[in-house]
């Protein structure tokens, strides 16, 4: 247990790893002077043998919308858990922006420095109100002994309030988010990510389980927010995915396959092969 | 920047409840002992006394644990470690104060003397001072709690792999206490204790005094718990129990919720083990064994979990059971304690605390709850 890791726990100071002086750090700053908000260079992970990911090259642009498709087993998700620090590549490297190597943090860190997650089944504090939900997930001091004294302030509560009904759950604010509907739970968890007030968003199959109409208002929704934010979008749903309109990667047996618009991508032969060729 | 007011710490009903159980714990208990005499019968005896302080000292572990496990999913099978160590630091004191009077006539505790020890071993330095003692009895389960969770949690171990670390730990320790190389008086532990600050230990007055102190800490504990739950840390807490890789993805690191929760947990039973002690007139190893560990969690089981006051109540009910068993039926009890565990999760998933909660939920359906 090192001193700086104690210091950071307990009293809430963060030590500059590189600083001879361990003076406190600044807050980690994204730096997309090179309008590249994601580059992920020759990744592999493999499990027990199998390569999820298989020397993997992927470079996403501030405020760019991307799709992911890929048969099950691509290695989409696993791509997902090396940039969220959940898996570590067993080669290769991510970084987000110029700076910040994702390698050398820890989940809470990655989330903190902006990356937001969205899980492929929905996941939500059950317990908690849809309220206490976005409560949780909005950017503050996430520290354990600062948020012994947290309180919300008013203009937090608004921006609740607001999360809410551009989610849909204006009306359930109180309500347990284990009572929610599959769809209200999705949108719940994509409000999450929104309070965190991510740069990049990963979004592990969102419309899973929505209705035809939850998933066209999830495509606006998406829409609107790329630009400002950068998106990774993983889905299955074809209509989905022309309805965002953004560029199209397609990954196969952990490595890139093709990348371009949806028609570059539908008649990509390599892609039909994979698709419909077994 | 206007902040909304905070909700009560305790609603009417609460704040009633704890008033009652202050104002019994305080004056009708103490008068009763004393203004009767041993007999009539409105006496409240000794041994009730005991029993009912010996009792409050385990509810204070218990809420300990409903922090721990209730709110924070962490099952701990070695709460007694912590128990133990502050009883241990206490009884360090209560060994000095008896002074020249032991067996042996000597300013060494009777084990020391009997095992041909010449001085103290460096670690009693100090217990002879009340404070230090006070102070060694928090710090000294809150250390071994901090770095042990440290360890634990930053490995992520977790569920039943971390609850049997957690029996092993205070199995090792109970082991280890039994030697008498140890220095805690090996297999008999600290007893024959004469007096603490100065006042026979065993007076009434100093009796009643040990219970109020009991009743203000187990007051105290329960407050601190529910204010630390009802925080936005406790809802973080509750959050990393129900879903803990989601609430590392929006920022929080569980090793730090988890070990401060965990410190707090070790550090009330260490205030507990002190304040048990002294009533109890003895601290041996066999507080480290693991079926008293196994015996805080049902307590726990059965009030509630995540309830605080189930727990409490939980403490209660198991402990006067047994002490009724164990006198009447002594080879049933464990029978009795297997049969009460298999009711409470068959037939009271939520404990007692169910019982009187159920009622209320029936009225309002969950959509009309605030």
């Amino acid at each position: 247990m090192s001193v700086r890791d104690v210091l950071r726990g307990i009293i809430g100071i963060e030590l500059d790893e590189n600083d001879p002086f361990g003076r406190p750090a600044r807050r980690r700053t994204l730096d997309i002077s090179h309008n590249v908000i994601l580059y992920l260079e020759d990744i592999t992970v493999s499990f027990d043998g199998f390569k999820a990911l298989n020397k993997l090259n992927l470079t996403i642009d501030a405020g760019e919308l991307r799709c992911i498709i890929g048969p099950n087993g691509a290695g989409k998700t696993t791509m997902m858990d090396v940039v969220t620090g959940k898996t570590r590549p067993d080669s290769g490297t991510a970084f987000f922006g110029q700076s910040i190597d994702l390698a050398s943090l820890t989940e809470a860190q990655i989330a903190h420095a902006g990356v937001g997650r969205k899980f492929q089944k929905p996941t939500v504090f059950e317990r908690h109100s849809a309220f206490g939900n976005l409560e949780l997930a909005m950017t503050a001091d996430k520290r354990a002994l600062p948020s012994l004294v947290a309180r919300l302030r008013d203009e937090e509560r608004d921006r609740i309030a607001d999360t809410l009904r551009l989610i849909g759950l204006g009306g359930e604010a109180d309500r347990p988010a284990g009572l929610l509907s599959h769809g209200q739970k999705q949108w719940l968890e994509i409000g999450m990510l929104l309070m965190q007030d991510p740069r990049l968003l990963l979004l592990d199959e969102p419309v899973a389980g929505m209705t035809d109409d939850e998933t066209m208002r999830t495509a606006e929704l998406f829409v609107s927010l790329a630009g400002k934010h950068s998106l990774v979008v993983v889905e299955h749903d074809m209509a989905f995915i022309e309805a965002l309109g953004g560029r199209i990667t397609v990954l196969h047996e952990g490595a890139v396959l093709a990348e371009g618009d949806l028609a570059a991508v539908q008649n990509d032969p390599r892609v039909i092969e994979v698709y419909l060729g077994r | 920047m206007r902040e909304p007011p905070l909700p009560p710490l305790l609603d009417a009903r609460q704040r009633a409840g704890l008033g009652i159980f202050l104002a019994a714990a305080l004056i009708l208990v103490p008068a009763l002992h004393l203004v009767f005499p041993p007999g009539h019968v409105l006496h409240v005896s000794t041994y009730t006394v005991t029993l009912l302080g010996k009792i409050m000292c385990y509810a204070i572990v218990a809420v300990a644990m409903d922090l721990i496990w209730g709110y924070g999913g962490i099952l701990s099978l070695g709460h007694g470690l912590f128990f133990a160590l502050g009883g241990y630091a206490f009884g360090m004191y209560l060994m000095r104060q008896i002074g020249r009077d032991g067996s042996y006539r000597s300013e060494l505790p009777d084990f020391m003397v009997f095992l041909d020890w010449k001085d103290l071993p460096w670690y009693w330095a100090g217990s002879e001072h009340f404070l230090w003692a006070a102070a060694l009895s928090i710090a000294a389960p809150a250390l071994a709690a901090f770095v042990f969770g440290y360890f634990a949690f930053r490995s992520r171990i977790k569920g039943v792999y971390f609850s049997i670390i957690t029996q092993a730990l205070t199995y090792a320790a109970m082991l280890l206490f039994f030697r008498n190389e140890t220095g805690f008086g090996g297999n008999n532990g600290f007893t024959d204790f004469k007096r603490v600050l100065g006042y026979p230990i065993t007076s009434p007055e100093t009796r009643l005094a040990l219970f109020g102190v009991t009743a203000g800490a187990l007051a105290l504990s329960f407050l601190f718990v529910r204010w630390l739950v009802n925080s936005k840390y406790g809802r973080v807490l509750t959050a990393i129990r129900d879903a803990e890789s989601r609430a590392m993805f929006i920022g929080y690191d569980p090793l730090w919720f988890k070990l401060f929760a965990w410190t707090v947990s070790a550090t009330l039973c260490g205030v507990a083990g002190a304040l048990y002690v002294p009533q109890v007139g003895i601290i041996n190893p066999s507080e480290m064994s693991v079926a008293n560990s196994i015996e805080i969690a049902v307590w726990v089981a059965v009030g509630g979990r995540g309830t605080l006051i189930g727990p409490i109540a939980g403490a209660f009910a198991v402990n006067l059971a047994k002490s009724w068993f164990t006198v009447s039926f002594p080879e049933y009890w464990l029978f009795f304690l297997g049969l009460l565990f298999i009711v409470v999760t068959l037939r009271l998933p939520r404990g007692l605390a169910g019982l009187w909660r159920a009622p209320r939920r029936k009225d309002a359906p969950p959509e009309a709850e605030p």
